[in-house]
């Protein structure tokens, strides 16, 4: 029991980490994931194409590599090269990694709504922003909300993947102590940590799934 | 010139109206005037183009040529050279919000409730305040019988209680012409009374409508003229009474034989 106080302290540091990480990443990733996908169905084929191209790169290579790239590569690449320390560069690469998964979620979402939708608010005189605003996305929102819960709970399970540029997350932190004291009791607080995260997410996707079940499509 | 008394302009004039999808022809020159009050009926077989002829008048199809022109204002116009040229967006939108629509798979926004979808349209687009538009909304409500149903979502309403529904909303932009395609054609037979009902009162009104129908009941008893359409041309348009007694061409007799 002493035992668990003491690592319990460490272990908590790494969490603050994890859950920066987590909610930067959530809070910047949706609405440029937003943007992106608004991008790629829209009429403005090059700018689409681009989207797709981005798309493609950043869920065709790991985010582990991103994230390296970012850190040790960026800063010699030139014209762009810029040095960025240990967390903003974790932060972009989330950021940049997450916004192409989201994108492909808001599009598919976008894509689900029928023509009919659209039609309706047209003739009623509205515009394509209005539509998209007022019509369009607010169904998204409900049709996306399973996938988006699995991206989360994704996206909490893989910041772990910062300890490559040595930064203390809660893995990081429970490993450090596992391998100081030869004992796996830090791995079990880590891994009950984790589950606590995504049971508040499961649990707050489906409060809002809920909200979203008055009406049926 | 056919006549020296000055003409009220048509509240829809469409002059030869071209439209073609992936090379085959879908309308071959269709031209319709309609007047004030007039309640045009459009029938013909599937496939003919009538649905694809209304979708020309309110933009949501773009012809390749003829002229569209809404109660004095040009939306749509072809140039010597052949060129079709359309109003600018905004001013295209502003030219369309003439007409309202009444679609056969109804289209109401499933994620507002009733009075929501009636009052979506003039808060956004005319900018009215909520104070100004509910009051007219439950008027219209209160009109197609739906009062009741306000605080209800789409889901959760009849084909022909959501049809209604659907004519409120588009009565509550207040259009001065009214296009229907098909309206009762996606309901149980036992709910297309009540749909037909919410119409007749609307041509009482005088309202100015086109209704592309299979209900050659509706047609013959409440239209001032019967457009006969086949393979995208209007090939007979007369009074309904004339119509229906007497059909001139053909293609119209061996249809009217079909369909009564
Ligand atoms: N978006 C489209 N793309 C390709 N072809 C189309 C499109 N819309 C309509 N058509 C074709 O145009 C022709 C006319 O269709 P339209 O829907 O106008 O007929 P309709 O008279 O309304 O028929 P119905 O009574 O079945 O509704 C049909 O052959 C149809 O297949
Ligand atoms: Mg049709």
């Amino acid at each position: 029991m002493d035992y668990l106080i003491q690592i319990i302290g460490p272990l908590l540091d790494g969490t603050a980490v994890t859950l920066q990480v987590f909610l930067l990443t959530l809070v910047l990733a949706v609405p440029l994931g937003l943007a992106l996908a608004l991008v790629r169905v829209s009429h403005f084929r090059t700018a689409a194409s681009l989207v797709g191209g981005y798309i493609w790169l950043m869920r065709g290579t790991p985010l582990m590599l991103q994230m390296l790239f970012i850190y040790f590569a960026l800063p010699f690449v030139p014209v762009i090269g810029i040095r960025l320390p240990d967390f903003p560069a974790a932060i972009v690469a989330f950021t940049l990694n997450y916004a192409a998964y989201f994108a492909e979620i808001f599009r598919s979402g976008i894509q689900s709504v029928g023509r009919g939708q659209y039609e309706a608010a047209r003739v009623l005189g509205m515009s394509y922003g209005q539509t998209m605003r007022r019509i369009i996305l607010p169904q998204v929102v409900k049709r996306i909300l399973p996938p988006m819960s699995n991206e989360t709970i994704t996206l909490v399970k893989d910041t772990s993947l910062i300890y490559v540029l040595a930064m203390n997350d809660l893995l990081r932190a429970a490993r450090g102590i596992v391998q100081r004291d030869f004992t796996t009791m830090p791995f079990v607080v880590a891994a009950a940590f984790y589950l606590i995260m995504t049971l508040v997410l499961t649990w707050g996707f489906m409060r809002l799934e809920k909200r979203y079940a008055v009406y049926e499509d | 010139m056919p006549s020296m008394k000055t003409e009220a302009v048509p509240m829809i004039s469409a002059r030869d109206i071209r439209k073609h999808f992936h090379g085959t022809e879908v309308l071959k020159g269709v031209s319709l005037d309609i007047g004030k009050g007039e309640v045009i009926a459009v029938i013909g077989p599937s496939g003919s183009g009538k649905s694809t002829f209304l979708r020309c008048l309110n933009h949501l199809e773009t012809i390749d040529a003829g002229s569209i022109v809404i109660e004095g204002e040009t939306l749509a116009t072809t140039d010597a050279a052949g060129h079709c040229r359309y109003a600018p967006e905004a001013e295209a939108r502003r030219i369309c919000r003439k007409m309202g629509m009444v679609f056969q798979q109804f289209n109401l926004f499933p994620h507002l409730t009733v009075l929501q979808n009636v009052i979506e349209a003039p808060l956004t687009v005319k900018g009215l305040s909520r104070d100004a538009i509910v009051p007219r909304a439950e008027e219209l409500l209160r009109k197609v019988g739906l009062i009741a149903k306000c605080g209800a979502y789409p889901s959760q309403l009849s084909g022909g209680q959501k049809q209604r529904v659907a004519i409120a909303r588009a009565l509550a932009m207040e259009p001065d012409i009214m296009l229907f395609d098909e309206p009762t054609s996606a309901l149980d037979p036992e709910l297309t009374g009540e749909v037909l009902r919410t119409m007749r009162q609307l041509a009482e009104e005088r309202m100015t409508m086109l209704v592309v129908t299979h209900e050659m009941s509706f047609a013959r008893d409440v239209s001032t003229e019967v457009v006969f359409m086949d393979h995208g041309e209007i090939v007979e348009a007369r009074p309904a009474a004339e119509m229906f007694a007497d059909p001139r061409h053909p293609r119209t007799r061996c249809f009217l034989e079909h369909m009564l």
